[in-house]
């Protein structure tokens, strides 16, 4: 792994969020480098997009996302908005999360926006709704909680 | 003669039908009514954490929901089309960085409609699991081709 320490790492979620910035941090954290996760640029900032990519695709026939990509992209955009609006010390940890699939989702660019229910002292309640073409359609939502202190 | 679920066969499925399964690197170990055992080697690209390496949650849920999904054709003893209707995870304890993760799901009930599952994700034994899932799927939920015809029409088919 990379030479960083855990304070460079929470000092990196710091300076991202003092320059309203997340690309370093993105760029560091290897699976979401794996999944190209980028942050659109409207939606107040925090609108996380999935790139279209072929090896994103779990059903060739129709085709279709993979259901587990669809679930990994809501709880990296959960915990980017996490990382966003709350104080953090520590990277937080997910605890569960559960996602309904309400639409087949197409092998293209995919948005996901997260809420935080209930910003706990030592666990966060999130809600995450991911969409393509039709903000009003989305493809999945999920609620998950995450170990924050 | 090859029996319905060839472990041969479920891995030429995964390698030439499912572009994420191939991508991930998907091994198949067992698969037969009762339930389905594959694995993943670790690999550094899918961690969530920088500092320890430790793996992202979503490649876990990658790995169980295949195997959630395969589970059910191995209870049905056939292909057809499928769709995660809903699936919950407890993540226990962190993956171990380094270590190979297996997973293992059972598809303990179905109806007409609907497949009932359940799946762990670990690293070497069941009763120390690092995730636990339960999920439902839709039967027959579209009317196009099922996997093994997907795995044919991208060549290497044994």
């Amino acid at each position: 792994m990379s030479e960083m320490t855990a304070e460079d790492f929470v000092a990196l979620i710091a300076k991202a969020k003092a320059d309203m910035d997340w690309r370093p941090l993105f760029d560091i954290i290897p699976y979401f480098s794996f999944l190209g996760l980028q942050l659109a640029p409207w939606g107040g900032g925090l609108t996380c997009v999935l790139p279209e990519d072929k090896k994103f695709i779990g059903n060739p026939t129709l085709p279709a996302l993979h259901g587990g990509v669809v679930g990994a992209f809501l709880e990296s955009t959960a915990l980017v908005h996490l990382l966003a609006t709350q104080e953090v010390t520590r990277l937080p940890k997910i605890i569960n999360i559960t996602v309904e699939y309400l639409r087949s989702g197409k092998p293209v660019e995919t948005y996901a926006e997260a809420v935080v229910t209930k910003p706990g002292r030592r666990v966060a309640n999130m809600r995450v709704e991911a969409w393509q073409g039709d903000r009003g359609k989305p493809i999945a939502a999920a609620h998950a909680n995450f170990l924050v202190s | 003669m090859s029996t319905a679920f060839d472990i041969n066969q479920i891995q030429n499925i995964i390698d030439h039908g499912v572009p994420h399964m191939a991508e991930i690197g998907v091994r198949v170990h067992d698969m037969n009514e009762d339930g389905v055992t594959f694995s993943m080697a670790y690999q550094e690209r899918f961690a969530g954490n920088p500092v320890n390496g430790i793996l992202h949650g979503g490649i876990i849920t990658t790995l169980i929901d295949t195997a959630m999904g395969m589970s059910i054709y191995a209870r049905l003893k056939q292909y057809m089309p499928i769709a995660t209707l809903d699936f919950r995870i407890d993540y226990l304890k962190p993956a171990t960085p380094g270590e190979d993760v297996f997973t293992w799901a059972s598809c303990y009930k179905v109806t007409k409609q609907i497949a009932f599952v359940r799946g762990i994700a670990y690293h070497s034994d069941t009763n120390d699991p690092i995730a636990n899932s339960v999920g439902t799927f839709m039967l027959k939920s579209s009317d196009s081709p099922p996997l093994n015809v997907a795995a044919k029409e991208n060549g290497d088919e044994k």
